[in-house]
């Protein structure tokens, strides 16, 4: 039972990381609030299914085909929605989660609900870790997610573009005044997290079908890990996934699965309430303070 | 190099109509004096000549232009919630707990959510009246979500089957004119509220709130007032609903209700309270001609949401007012 | 009133700062500085760019907890306090970057400290009409009366009339000390005149005041004491003259040999 328990928590955890990241790239690093996120993962999942059953293609491409689409996708949001009401943090949160829910509730209304909705595992088979199965999924899971997380460690503080990922969010005049074209940047910042949304549901949703809610247990996720973790700390986010995908874990055991958002959004309580900057939180204290 | 410019000039009767003057003839008097009447006589009057199937849309409009106007309110604070669904839902439920297990009437259920709702609502967001705009956002977002798998989960108060059985209004003139005065005072209420010093003390809070802690003001109490009002009014709605279908149930936090409210004050135009009466009489009626599209609906509010905020950001109503109060022309100007 | 601490007669200072330091991160904006201020002292904060003069503000009056330190107004502990009490007590401060509520009218704009508990307390309870104490107070600071510069859309006042707002508001919260954060900074000779006589005569009243500034010449005229702050670091406290024979301030302000 307890292995069991630690070992699922693990897989939970980087399942939590692995969507985290993506909506921790725009929003936490780049400080552009994408609320569309949980829309964009939901919608790569569906696309991959379309291109495959309605369009026959086989698995890989489809899978690139969704990859690139959601991200051309956060390009477009960006340029059309994000690049009017740039700066005006609240009206960007309104408006993306407007345009995520309008996605969200399109699919709903399309139909897309029901058991056949479901992408398949990259290898079938499982392994046994003591006395529990683990399927590959979450195995590929779990070696995706590490390798994404440093991967994104390294892109943000050792590349060009990453570190103009993070000049944006800090000082946008200063970042101006250096050469960065904030607004490319920007754009390609909405466009990559979207990817990441987009190649974290591709390896999330095999486990089980795809379901318009869990758009919004997406975005609550994200949420709350980045919120935990610090926004703009990579090791904030990983160690906020593991704490609350343990947490989320330990109360499914216990209770059943229907309390694990509710865990999420304690946890987002407890730390806005104790530090609100988040573990690993970076931010000056006059702005956090009011 | 010549170039051409608009210029905004105040026409002519508004200028002969500003303060005293307006009393100079019946043609001012009636220009100052019908844009303010024209709600109270709409309100009053509606309901006495629309089908019921149109007072119940009426109901409906009322409802959410409340809620409309009590997250306006919050934003002139510089609280931006995605949840009012949040008040409402509380609202609704603490009237339905009344009168299910307490056995109260209709006029006790509806002042005692509405008070207690608004108390509930600010203890529950206190922690994140210190932080930045975006938290309250997040939070407000989240919670009624959390609710909805809250009573999902634990099956309080009836589960996922809800309450039902409770006690309807005793006839449905009261049901229309409760809510349609409800309106109204709300309306001239909160657009009195942000005129006067009170209110202007509030925008200072969302304009430059070190300004005014250092001016010895304690922001996080008076940011806690505005909420408390914000959540008795969306309380309110709540109760009063959960009385007009006799039933509350998880759907009191429905997305709807925080979503639908945001669109009418944001096409309507945000600030102005008058703005998400006009916006939610034009978004509520047209997606109740629109109900054979179900679900549809919801993308479409979201949809107009999105436009206006990037495209409208004014608001319709702040350009009814400027074209009754303005005209516009171009003029060449000289480089 | 000040108080008679102890047999040499001595008063005990309005505010004494202690050993305060704060770092934002890897930055030491402020170490281990201490003063004294006497009533109805004009103390002059002075430094280059960056050293920690608008930190020591807000730290003193709360807008910034301190890593370590005591900050002591009136013999009470105030670190830490939360910046709308601190004003309460009286203490009032501007902002650099001085930013009125810019669609409101001049006069309106002083609505906040009038709203505010202090103001109501000290003028026992109610009183009559902010608006008409509020152009009042305008017009000490140099709003002509009757003009129309008091009604203007404070986004659109020239910055001399800035100023002199932040100044107001001030005034406004009937504060005993008050900081000015770089009030002369971007003002013409003339309105420096203009101004000039208002802090005398708010020096008369026995007002204490501190003020961050970048323009010498014209706080050394009626400064009492000057503080230098270098790097974080107080680097010298004393008479604006001595202040500046010092080797340590000279090379601050002009870089070393």
């Amino acid at each position: 039972m307890i292995e069991v328990t630690l070992i699922y928590g693990f897989v939970n955890s980087i399942i939590l990381a692995l969507i985290a990241l993506g909506f921790s790239l725009t929003f936490g690093i780049s400080g552009i609030s994408n609320f569309a996120f949980g829309a964009f993962f939901v919608l790569a999942g569906y696309t991959v299914w379309i291109l495959m059953h309605q369009l026959s293609l086989p698995f890989l491409p489809s899978i690139v085909l969704a990859l690139i689409f959601t991200s051309v996708l956060g390009a477009l949001l960006y340029r059309l929605v994000l690049l009017r009401i740039r700066g005006q943090v609240i009206s960007e949160v309104i408006a993306t989660f407007g345009v995520g829910l309008a996605i969200l509730e399109l699919f709903r209304y399309l139909g897309f609900t029901g058991f056949e909705y479901t992408l398949p595992v990259f290898t079938d088979g499982s392994i046994m870790i003591g006395e529990t199965y683990i399927d590959h999924q979450r195995l590929w899971i779990v070696g995706i997610g590490i390798v994404l997380a440093v991967v994104l460690y390294f892109f943000t503080h050792h590349t060009k573009l990453g570190l103009a990922f993070r000049g944006i969010a800090q000082d946008e005049r200063t970042a101006l005044s250096l050469g960065i074209n904030s607004d490319r940047i920007a754009g390609i910042s909405v466009a990559f997290g979207s990817g990441l949304a987009a190649l974290a549901a591709v390896v999330i949703l095999p486990r089980g079908t795809i379901s318009v809610n869990e758009g919004y247990d997406v975005l609550i996720n994200a949420m709350a890990v980045c919120i935990v973790g610090g926004l703009g700390s990579t090791p904030g986010v990983v160690l906020a996934s593991f704490l609350i995908g343990y947490a989320q874990m330990i109360t499914d055991t216990i209770s059943g699965p229907h309390w694990k958002m509710i865990v999420s959004l304690v946890a987002i309580l407890l730390i806005l309430v104790v530090k609100p900057s988040g573990l690993f939180g970076k931010q000056k204290e006059l702005e956090e303070r009011i | 190099m010549k170039e051409r410019r608009k210029e905004r000039i105040d026409r002519g009767i508004k200028a002969r109509s500003d303060d005293i003057f307006a009393l100079n003839s019946y043609r001012e008097m009636l220009y100052v004096a019908v844009p303010p009447a024209l709600p109270v006589i709409g309100l009053l009057i509606l309901p006495l000549i629309l089908p019921t199937y149109w007072q119940k849309v009426l109901i409906s409009t009322c409802v959410f232009a409340l809620l409309a106007m009590s997250w306006d309110f919050l934003v002139s604070v510089g609280m931006v919630s995605l949840g009012q669904a949040l008040f409402f839902g509380i609202g609704g439920y603490l009237a339905g707990i009344l009168d299910r297990y307490v056995g109260c009437p209709i006029w006790v259920t509806i002042p005692v959510a509405t008070l207690v709702g608004g108390v509930i609502c600010t203890i529950v967001l206190l922690p994140v009246l210190r932080l930045r705009g975006v938290y309250f956002a997040m939070v407000t977002l989240v919670i009624p979500l959390m609710m909805e798998r809250i009573i999902e989960a634990t099956g309080f108060l009836g589960g996922t089957e809800g309450l039902s059985g409770l006690k309807p209004f005793p006839n449905s003139w009261i049901e229309v004119y409760v809510i349609a005065i409800a309106t109204l005072v709300a309306l001239y209420s909160f657009r009195r509220l942000v005129t006067e010093d009170y209110g202007l003390v509030l925008q200072g809070i969302r304009d430059n709130d070190r300004a005014v802690m250092s001016g010895g003001i304690n922001i996080y109490w008076m940011k806690a007032q505005a909420l408390f009002i914000s959540g008795c009014v969306g309380a309110f709605c709540g109760a009063y609903i959960t009385h007009v279908y006799a039933f509350v149930g998880m759907p009191a936090f429905a997305m709807d209700f925080s979503i639908l409210p945001i669109a009418s004050a944001i096409v309507g135009g945000v600030g102005t309270f008058a703005g998400s009466l006009v916006g939610a009489f034009i978004l509520v009626p047209l997606s109740e001609a629109l109900r054979g599209i179900g679900g549809l609906r919801t993308v479409i509010y979201a949809l107009c949401l999105v436009v206006f905020i990037v495209a409208l950001p004014e608001g319709i109503f702040h350009y009814i007012q400027r074209k009754y109060q303005q005209f516009e022309r171009w003029v060449d100007v000289d480089q | 009133m000040a108080k008679i601490d102890n047999v040499t007669g001595d008063r005990a200072p309005l505010l004494s700062v202690r050993e305060l330091s704060k770092s934002f991160g890897g930055v030491r904006a402020v170490v281990d500085v201490g003063f004294d201020l006497q009533e109805g002292e004009l103390l002059g904060v002075i430094g280059p760019n960056g050293s920690g003069k608008t930190t020591l503000v807000n730290l003193i009056t709360g807008f910034v907890s301190p890593d370590s330190g005591v900050v002591k107004y009136r013999g009470q502990t105030i670190t830490g306090w939360m910046p709308y009490r601190i004003a309460r007590l009286g203490i009032a401060r501007t902002f650099q970057m001085a930013k009125p509520f810019g669609a409101l009218p001049a006069f309106k704009n002083l609505i906040i400290p009038l709203f505010s508990p202090r103001v109501r307390s000290l003028a026992g309870g109610r009183f009559g009409d902010r608006d008409a104490v509020a152009k009042d107070l305008l017009e000490e600071v140099g709003f002509e009366r009757e003009s129309s510069v008091t009604f203007k859309a404070a986004g659109s006042l020239p910055h001399g009339y800035l100023k002199r707002l932040e100044l107001a508001k001030c005034l406004a919260l009937r504060a005993d000390l008050i900081i000015l954060d770089e009030l002369f900074s971007g003002l013409s000779i003339a309105e420096l005149a203009g101004i000039l006589p208002v802090i005398e005569k708010l020096r008369f009243e026995g007002k204490t005041i501190i003020m961050i500034e970048h323009r010498l010449r014209e706080l050394f005229r009626i400064a009492d004491r000057v503080v230098v702050l270098n790097y974080g670091h107080l680097i010298a406290d004393g008479k604006p003259a001595e202040v500046m024979e010092k080797d340590e301030v000279k090379k601050a302000y002009l870089g070393s040999e």
